[in-house]
């Protein structure tokens, strides 16, 4: 079809948009594009802790033998191999989640802005206590 | 169109999942995955712990816990994919087996916080 031929003289083949091909790895070549990616990953071990934690839960529900078998597990070099990587990468996803808890919530008392470090300290305080907290509960 | 709509809700799942993830799970997985391992704390007995799972607002927290701290996996991951991994064409089954993951790890966690304690 010619472009005279076309309806409204265009034809249906219009040009590819050029799009500088991206490398797989991008994200390796800069420290700030590596913490992205180490930040999008700390979902991964979010995820692992959790099927960690209801292998837990159902080993205390069924019993004596079976927490027992669940600790030896828990004991396993390999396993705390990925648990120590695991909180490296959870702690990591605290920190920034709370540093930039003050760009996402902009806080104002009697017309003024709250100060981003204090929405930044609240944040690490409500760590604190909750951590506290959990591990009080837990071996109290 | 649907999807669209679903997109700020999964976001606020996503959201609140950070917020519950980084309250709560370094101190659970620093004593049951590192200290009580490595023998540096003793663990708490089969009793209490039970104890503890079964109290009705434990129950509460920790499938709260499980179900935001998937989704929002569920979430972050897909696009992890998309964009770390360049799979932007395949984002059906991507979302797909994120999602579904969650809804899967979901329904553990209900039945045994439930019927399994």
């Amino acid at each position: 079809m010619t472009v005279k031929d076309a309806p409204g003289g265009y034809t249906d083949f219009h040009p590819r948009w050029y799009r500088r091909p991206m490398p797989v790895f991008w994200w390796v070549r800069r420290r700030s594009y590596l913490a992205f990616v180490a930040r999008e990953l700390s979902s991964v071990f979010v995820a692992w802790f959790v099927a960690f934690l209801l292998l837990l839960i159902r080993a205390v529900g069924q019993g004596e033998a079976a927490y027992q078998r669940y600790l030896d597990w828990a004991a396993n070099p390999f396993i705390i191999a990925v648990n120590v990587v695991a909180l490296g990468f959870v702690v990591f996803h605290a920190i920034t989640w709370f540093n930039l808890a003050p760009q996402a919530m902009v806080v104002r008392m009697r017309g003024q802005r709250v100060p981003p470090s204090m929405i930044a300290g609240g944040n690490y305080l409500a760590w604190l206590v909750a951590s506290a907290i959990v591990i009080w509960i837990v071996l109290a | 169109m649907a999807k669209q709509r679903a997109e700020p809700f999964l976001w606020l799942l996503f959201s609140a999942g950070g917020v519950v993830a980084a309250l709560l799970v370094p101190a659970l997985l620093l004593l049951f995955g590192v200290l009580f391992p490595l023998g540096w704390i003793t663990p708490p007995d089969h009793d209490h712990l039970r104890a503890v799972a079964a109290f009705p607002l434990t129950r509460l927290v920790l499938f709260g816990l499980c179900v935001l701290a998937l989704f929002h996996w569920a979430h972050r991951f897909r696009y992890t994919l998309y964009e770390g991994l360049q799979l932007k064409h395949l984002h059906r089954v991507i979302a797909v087996l994120c999602y579904g993951g969650a809804i899967a790890g979901s329904a553990a966690a209900a039945y045994l916080l439930t019927a399994g304690l």
